[in-house]
């Protein structure tokens, strides 16, 4: 026993030992923090998946970025705070000028890293999820919830209603339900809600859901008495599929359910069968593999017996393709980083962070990329560091999502002096001087 | 031979009494003390030693978190090791500590830091004392029912009162800065430090207070309640106040987590998933035992972290890459099957492994 316990910590201790590696000096390193176990398993692996296989293109097909070769390191989080900051501490220095920039891929790991981030001139970079008033630039310098961030979503979401019936002024009179997972993600887009119903006049009711959420008889018999024009779900895992079941079973149309991006991925769908079909969810990329940058990493990728999918009819999934838009940003970030900085040199924090503020990705660039449709056009400033705003929504036709929308654009009006007031407050109790942005070059 | 007392003759009732009679221990400890109070962070503090082994990665990564966790271990393992007391509120109370501990620094001026960790426990404690009273009727596997209520009411009551989260739009919190004495505690050795100097602290504390009378009492229930009524131990102050000491322990950890460790936290992250984790922890650390709840949390904490390092260097040594899900797939398996490993070679966990070759040490090498 104890010969066998001598020989378990000799082993531990060579593995230590080889774990100091030394790194080439012309690397960029990306710390992969994501999460291929737990429930939430299926979004994780399918984002990082698509994450490490379009920087395995890059690096297969133009040699890295303009030749910097992008290095990067798998860490599990479980999707577990604890666990996602010490990836974070773990991967920070790594490569010749550490981590470039880190997605935490969860909300809860991305509240853990602002201040660690910000001291240590991390990017935390937060792709649709995330703190929301973080889009103020002036107040996070480090943080950045690009895209869209959830209250942005849910005007496009509103607008998207409105549109189906006919034109804003229609929404008067109208109910709408809101059922959301009892978290602090599910509460997140009450008060913009809130908002809106008192702007267009309709009337709107919020129904918690309890993790997990798959117990919803009483939350949708709650529904049928209401009698909504339309239900907003924000959901979370197995809440979706059980919601649109219920919601089968009480006879509410699926077609007049609309859902966040995080209840609109295949396998929120697929286990809820028939129930599912006509089911609508809000999007900031589409799904399928008909796009000439999904065409590439099969190329250079898959077709060389590499890749991270065991599954490859995954990719081109709703998770697979939004990894691939993480990938797409976290390139272009140090893309152009280096045209200010040096082409050819791999890039520190400070010098990625300036990258994304100053990251703009037009249709011509999206054109380049072989994007175009896949992800929407980003300009992000100091001001606003979520850069985009729109949102496609897509329809589930029982078999694969079908994209029913152009880009809706959310309504700033609404969602801009919100995110204001809201990162004022957490400047002024952290004691923070927002950035002056016209100075900053 | 190295672990032998003979020739420790204790002449003042003070010494037979004292923490550590055995002279060994005595020695151990301090130099236990002395490296993880001195050594480490002089370490930290040498370019040489600093330079090869990342010091900041260690302190904030590792070593804050096992420390705050063993100090929530120590909470659970005072009631339910010593008392008897079956809990699954644990994280309730750790996350009424945290958002006690930031509401008395918002709301009170000039709040100095330690100040409002005592006072977080203390609210912790009274929330303690609330959802104990049940356990004045109802007994075991009931009360851990009973103590759930605790853990989904503290959660449900963070994420709807906006007040306690000073109106954030999604319950969320960020502690303050961390000033100690006018001193900023703001690097992770300085972290590190003070959470060493709490948790060394209240685990001496608890390991006084098991000695003591109302340790004993604890024991007397646990043992066999209705024995113990009959002595004239009184039942009702002995169970409350181990709920009311245990979720002091609790809070002190909830604040530390939230202000020395995570910086931000949810109400979403003391779900019941961290009150298991930190059951789990005195299950395999050993019941009932300061130390165990040590070792537990050395278990559960480090362990995983420790094989997905492990698996990260053997991949790149031998230069070949698993797939994606395989690894940390494996590591969960390897880590379930090493706790049921550990349970049947020693039900009465780590801290009992310790205690058998303590006493195979005194004989050694000469076993009779």
């Amino acid at each position: 026993m104890l010969r066998k316990i001598r020989r378990a910590a000799l082993l531990g201790a060579a593995a230590f030992a080889v774990a100091g590696t030394a790194y080439s000096q012309n690397e960029q390193f990306v710390p992969m923090n994501g999460y291929w176990v737990g429930p939430y398993a299926a979004g994780g692996s399918g984002i990082f998946g698509g994450l490490i296989d379009y920087m395995q293109m890059i690096n297969a097909r133009d040699g890295g970025i303009n030749g910097v070769k992008v290095t990067w390191e798998k860490c599990e989080t479980e999707y577990n705070n604890a666990r996602g900051v010490e990836c974070y501490e773990r991967t920070k220095k790594r490569g010749p000028t550490g981590a470039s920039l880190v997605h935490p891929l969860s909300t809860g790991i991305t509240y853990s890293l602002i201040d660690k981030g910000t001291s240590d001139h991390i990017p935390i970079v937060s792709i649709g999820y995330g703190r929301t008033d973080a889009s103020d630039g002036r107040v996070f310098p480090w943080i950045f919830p690009l895209i869209t961030n959830y209250w942005s979503q849910n005007t496009a979401k509103i607008k998207f209603i409105g549109m189906k019936e006919g034109g804003m002024d229609k929404l008067k009179g109208m109910k709408i339900v809101n059922i959301y997972h009892d978290s602090a993600y599910g509460k997140e887009t009450i008060p913009v809600l809130d908002v809106q119903a008192k702007k267009y006049g309709f009337e709107v009711t919020h129904i918690p859901v309890a993790h997990p959420g798959n117990e919803q008889q009483a939350q949708w018999l709650q529904v049928r008495q209401i009698k909504p024009d339309w239900v907003i779900l924000r959901g979370w895992g197995v809440m979706n599929p059980t919601a649109l079941k219920a919601a089968a079973k009480i006879g509410f149309p699926r077609t007049k359910i609309v859902g966040v991006w995080w209840s609109g991925a295949e396998e929120d769908v697929i286990p809820a069968g028939d129930a599912a079909k006509g089911y609508i969810a809000a999007a900031f990329n589409v799904s399928g593999s008909n796009y000439p940058v999904v065409k590439e990493i099969e190329k250079f990728v898959y077709a060389k017996g590499k890749g991270e999918m065991e599954d490859k009819s995954r990719v081109g999934s709703i998770y697979y393709n939004r990894g691939v838009v993480f990938g797409i940003v976290t390139t272009e970030a140090i893309r152009t980083a280096q045209e200010r900085y040096g082409k050819g040199k791999p890039m520190t924090g400070d010098q990625i962070r300036w990258g994304l503020e100053n990251l703009n990705i037009d249709d011509k660039k999206l054109k380049q990329l072989g994007a175009t449709g896949f992800m929407q056009a980003l300009k992000v400033s100091c001001m606003d560091h979520e850069g985009g705003g729109s949102v496609k929504f897509l329809q589930w036709d029982g078999a694969k999502w079908n994209t029913i929308t152009d880009w809706i654009t959310s309504d700033q009006s609404i969602v801009r002096p919100m995110i204001e007031e809201s990162a004022a407050k957490y400047a002024k109790e952290k004691g923070i001087t927002p950035r002056d942005c016209s100075k900053e070059g | 031979m190295l672990y032998r007392e003979a020739g420790q003759f204790k002449t003042t009732y003070a010494a037979d009494q004292q923490l550590f009679p055995i002279r060994q221990d005595r020695i151990g400890i301090a130099i236990l003390l002395a490296v993880v109070f001195v050594g480490v962070p002089l370490a930290a503090e040498t370019p040489a030693i600093a330079g090869a082994i990342d010091f900041n990665y260690w302190f904030s990564g590792v070593l804050v978190p096992f420390l705050i966790f063993s100090l929530a271990a120590l909470g659970l393992n005072i009631l339910t090791g010593y008392a008897g007391q079956l809990s699954l509120g644990t994280a309730a109370f750790m996350a009424v500590g945290a958002f006690a501990a930031y509401n008395f620094e918002l709301r009170v001026p000039g709040m100095p830091t330690l100040a409002s960790f005592i006072l977080a426990g203390v609210v912790a404690a009274l929330i303690g004392i609330v959802f104990g009273l049940p356990s004045l009727r109802i007994k075991g596997f009931y009360l851990a029912v009973a103590t759930l209520a605790a853990q989904f009411f503290v959660v449900w009551a963070l994420t709807k009162f906006g007040w306690l989260s000073n109106y954030s739009s999604s319950g969320v919190i960020t502690a303050q800065k961390l000033v100690v004495f006018g001193y900023a505690v703001d690097t992770p050795v300085k972290r590190y430090l003070l959470v060493l100097a709490i948790v060394s602290v209240m685990a001496l504390a608890a390991k006084n207070m098991v000695r003591s009378s109302i340790g004993r009492a604890w024991m007397a229930v646990r043992d066999m309640d209705v024995a113990a009524e009959v002595v004239g131990i009184p039942m009702m102050k002995t169970k409350l106040l181990a709920f009311a000491i245990s979720s002091f322990y609790c809070g002190v950890a909830g604040a530390l987590y939230a202000f020395a460790y995570l910086g931000t936290v949810e109400p979403a992250g003391f779900e019941l998933d961290l009150s298991f984790r930190i059951l789990f922890m005195i299950i395999v650390g050993g019941v009932g035992s300061i130390l165990g709840s040590f070792l537990g949390a050395a278990f559960i904490v480090l362990l995983p972290i420790f094989m997905d390092l492990s698996a990260a260097s053997i991949e790149r040594s031998f230069g070949f890459a698993l797939p994606a899900g395989l690894v940390s797939n494996l590591t969960l398996i390897l880590f379930g099957a090493l706790i049921i490993f550990f349970l049947v070679v020693e039900p009465l966990g780590l801290a009992r492994l310790w205690q058998i070759a303590k006493e195979k040490l005194r004989l050694w090498p000469f076993p009779h």
